[in-house]
């Protein structure tokens, strides 16, 4: 127990962790509205289903895969979701069902053709993001949807809680489909048997294949994984903005990307969980939404992520470089 | 051997037989004719030299690659017709491969039981308890103890091996097979490890050791297996073997020293290249020497004791903390590896494959690769008419086999590929020749050639600075030999005197 705190220690997530509780603090401090509920729940909605595709992406990342094409993957789930609502009708769990069905088809097949091609995951995630994106421009003429029933657009609320008389915020249906998500990422990876073969194929693709692991099917799963959560942030998406734009998601993988890094996951692959990819996110609403309060253009924001970022990763590297200098020194053990 | 005989039923099976194997790829043979019977509980070694053929053969045994039509496999006494890697895993056959295959970002106990979790299905949930619980078991079945919940990549290499011995114990292993294991240790680490398989030939488990040298491991092998050029000199036993009629059977012919004669008086001259206490932290320490025009410089040492560092070092592409470099008398600051170039420093790297060559590229692009500039003409284009007649003095020169210049470097043999880089180099006109080792992976004649050239090259006054991990070839191809161990100068040899055994027993101390 105590060798877990020691190394929680010198984690990457307790900088994090610290970063996270010191820009909040300071921003409960210099604004009136940071520290309040309508601002904390507003945050959790507005960026549910960035924590949504960082779960699917960190999967992704952690096998040494990129996929940038998810987005295009969530609007079109997105579109199609909402064109058979508006026409046939449905409820919750059909529109989820069927958002997460089309979604899951189509990153599996992007994960089949990373796999068969063998060409570098992010040049065939760039291709498929334009060839999606361009069908569905294509076919939608770019039309928005606005007619969603009524049940959709007011949607569900589990909790209410008051803080004064008169305004209640409730639990929104995205703050819990983060909360399911996250929780079931973590599950997989920390506990399930795939997790481990996932993290082994990231840390070390060649040693995967050579014991037996099945690299196709962790492909299809991961890839397939990342479908999945797109189509459900879609839905959580297409909710908050009570429309359908095809446009509305594309150009946002970048924010994704940054925030499942920030979180600790590295492109080489191998690395990264659940709470880094938590504390990522945090950061990032932290950092735009205080941009915003402080009255500061939030164009800045997109600097100060980004020189986040570089120094995250600076201090990433160099804890690996402490690590191989241990491992110099570590010594042959005794036979007991 | 046509036919199966009856089986003895006195006599046990041999765990692992494998009858008349043999394999090309494309058109070059790795692997012709070859039998190999390893015994329950055996500890077997097989050896040869680079591009003899073993790693084939490994691959074939593990079920990684198909031998070609007529090759039998026998497990247990029974046929195995296609024997795939899951079915050689699930028969007990566990390969330790040099690199080790561990998965660096897992801990200990994640690695050693990870096998565990392919036998789930996908859904499955692993308890961490019982894992470790089975990770520790194996460290005690060979009688260590690791720190199970560090990651893998924060331990030492000799840890990561003894990792990857229990993870493949971990297994049901019945049959490991260690691809090398000795060519990163020390030799006190070598005596745990020999330790070690004397516990598994305790308990049954055979051993299988594959190595191109003859070390302390032939020493506690029952049988030895000799490969030479893809075919199998002999199986002998252990018992009464010589080092010297094995080097002898490994080599087929004493190797002849093809070092011109030394008529240069290596410490009357001026040095060529000078290096004096040179230093960079935990890469090699205060190293000096001095090379002469026309010497050739053995350089030596465990895989890690800094030599692939100091050679990148003297090309230019580390910079050294401390010390100094002096090329002809002259302090050389090498700023890049165009520096050392300028300067007249060639360096073929050890990966010539990775690193040395533009695989898809002609074998012409290649040899004038690092010399386009002297090509060019004053509108810094291509002078096609001398960039040509480069491209065919450097094929003549080093009697490189291919049917066209425009041909692809893919195409050729190890060899050849091998010559394409030297001439690449040798197109630079260096003054000092850095070879770092040069002879792996290409068959005996090849080697034979490379010699040949570094001995031309030699007596027009290159100096040549040969890095190798095989002590006869730089003992039999240098004029000194210098021991590097753990970044610093161990040992110093005159080549023509010192005894193979000598620096052998020197090199893990």
């Amino acid at each position: 127990m105590r060798d877990l705190f020691r190394n929680f220690g010198r984690s990457h997530e307790a900088f994090l962790l610290i970063a996270v509780v010191l820009v909040g603090f300071i921003l409960a401090v210099a604004t009136p509205t940071f520290l309040s509920w309508r601002n904390l729940f507003n945050l959790i909605d507005s960026y549910a289903a960035t924590g949504v595709f960082g779960a699917g992406l960190l999967l992704v990342l952690i096998a040494g895969g990129i996929d940038i094409s998810f987005t295009a993957t969530a609007a079109i789930s997105q579109y199609l979701t909402a064109s058979l609502l508006v026409a046939r009708g449905g409820d919750w769990v059909s529109v989820f069902a069927v958002s997460a069905v089309v979604g899951a088809a189509i990153g599996t097949l992007t994960g089949l053709l990373v796999h068969t091609l063998r060409v570098s995951a992010i040049i065939v995630t760039i291709a498929t993001l334009n060839m999606l994106y361009g069908v569905l421009i294509f076919v939608t003429n770019g039309a928005y949807i606005y007619d969603l029933p009524d049940w959709f657009t007011d949607g569900g609320s589990l909790v209410e809680i008051a803080d004064t008389p008169d305004s209640t915020y409730s639990i929104s249906i995205q703050a819990a489909v983060l909360a399911v998500v996250l929780a079931a990422t973590a599950v997989i990876l920390r506990h399930s048997s795939v997790g481990r073969q996932i993290y082994g194929l990231g840390g070390n693709a060649e040693a995967a294949r050579r014991l037996g692991v099945n690299i196709l099917r962790l492909h299809l799963l991961v890839y397939g994984y990342m479908g999945l959560l797109a189509g459900i942030a879609g839905v959580i998406e297409a909710q908050l903005a009570h429309s359908v734009a095809p446009a509305a998601l594309i150009g946002t993988e970048l924010d994704v990307l940054a925030v499942v890094l920030l979180g600790g996951a590295s492109l080489a692959g191998g690395v990264g969980g659940v709470f880094g990819t938590i504390l990522g996110l945090a950061l990032l609403a932290e950092l735009q939404n205080g941009l915003v309060l402080l009255g500061i253009s939030s164009y800045w924001s997109r600097l100060l992520v980004g020189s986040v970022i570089i120094v995250s990763s600076g201090a990433a590297v160099l804890g690996r470089r402490a690590q191989a200098a241990r491992a110099r020194t570590d010594k042959v053990p005794a036979r007991g | 051997m046509r036919g199966r005989k009856p089986h003895d039923p006195n006599r046990p099976a041999p765990f692992i037989a494998l009858r008349a194997i043999g394999k090309h790829f494309g058109g070059v043979r790795a692997l012709a004719g070859v039998d190999l019977t390893v015994r329950r509980g055996e500890v077997h070694c097989l050896i040869g030299e680079n591009g003899s053929g073993k790693s084939t053969l490994i691959k074939i045994l593990s079920g990684n690659t198909a031998p070609d039509p007529g090759g039998r496999i026998a497990i247990d006494g029974h046929e195995i017709e296609n024997l795939t890697a899951q079915e050689a895993t699930r028969r007990g056959i566990q390969v330790i491969y040099q690199d080790l295959s561990l998965f660096p970002n897992l801990t200990v106990a994640e690695n050693i039981a990870f096998a565990d979790h392919l036998r789930r299905p996908v859904v499955g949930l692993a308890s961490r308890a019982r894992l470790r619980e089975g990770a520790r078991h194996a460290t005690a079945r060979i009688g260590v103890t690791l720190p199970l919940d560090r990651t893998v990549g924060a331990l030492s290499i000799a840890n990561r091996q003894l990792v990857a011995i229990c993870r493949a114990l971990a297994a049901d292993a019945r049959l490991v097979v260690m691809d090398e294991p000795t060519a990163s240790l020390t030799r006190h680490e070598v005596q745990a490890l020999l330790r070690i398989v004397a516990d598994l030939r305790a308990r049954g488990i055979a051993t299988l050791f594959v190595s191109h040298r003859l070390d302390e491991i032939t020493s506690i092998a029952e049988r030895i297996t000799v490969l030479r050029d893809g075919v199998k000199v002999d199986t002998v036993d252990a018992a009464g073997m010589t080092e010297a009629r094995l080097a002898h059977l490994l080599a087929g012919i004493e190797q002849e020293a093809t070092l011109p004669p030394t008529r240069v008086a290596t410490n009357a001259q001026p040095a060529r290249l000078a290096v004096r206490a040179l230093t960079r932290s935990g890469e090699f320490e205060d190293i000096s020497f001095s090379v002469a025009p026309g010497e050739i410089l053995g350089l030596t040492g465990l895989l890690g004791a800094g030599r692939t560092e100091l050679a990148l070092c003297l090309f230019g592409m580390t910079a050294p903390e401390s010390g100094s470099i002096h090329l002809d008398g002259e302090p050389l600051a090498l700023g890049s590896n165009r520096d050392a170039i300028a300067a007249g420093i060639a360096y073929v790297p050890e990966d010539r494959l990775a690193l040395g060559l533009v695989l898809d590229h002609s074998i012409a692009t290649n040899i004038t690769l690092a010399v386009l500039p002297r090509l060019a003409s004053r509108l810094g284009l291509i002078d096609r008419a001398r960039h040509n007649a480069a491209v065919a003095h450097w094929i003549a020169a080093l009697r490189i086999k291919a049917p066209l210049p425009g041909n692809a470097v893919a195409t050729l043999s190890g060899g050849n590929q091998q010559r394409v880089v030297l001439a690449k180099w040798m197109a630079t006109q260096p003054k000092v020749l850095i070879l770092d080792s040069p002879t792996v992976g290409v068959d005996i004649a090849a080697k034979q050639g490379i010699y040949d050239i570094m001995a031309d090259l030699a007596r027009q006054g290159v100096s040549i600075i040969l890095i190798s991990d095989e002590i006869p070839e730089v003992l039999h191809h240098s004029h000194r030999v210098l021991l590097l161990r753990a970044g610093r100068i161990a040992a110093e040899y005159d080549a023509a005197t010192t005894p193979v055994a000598r620096v052998q027993d020197a090199l893990g101390a």
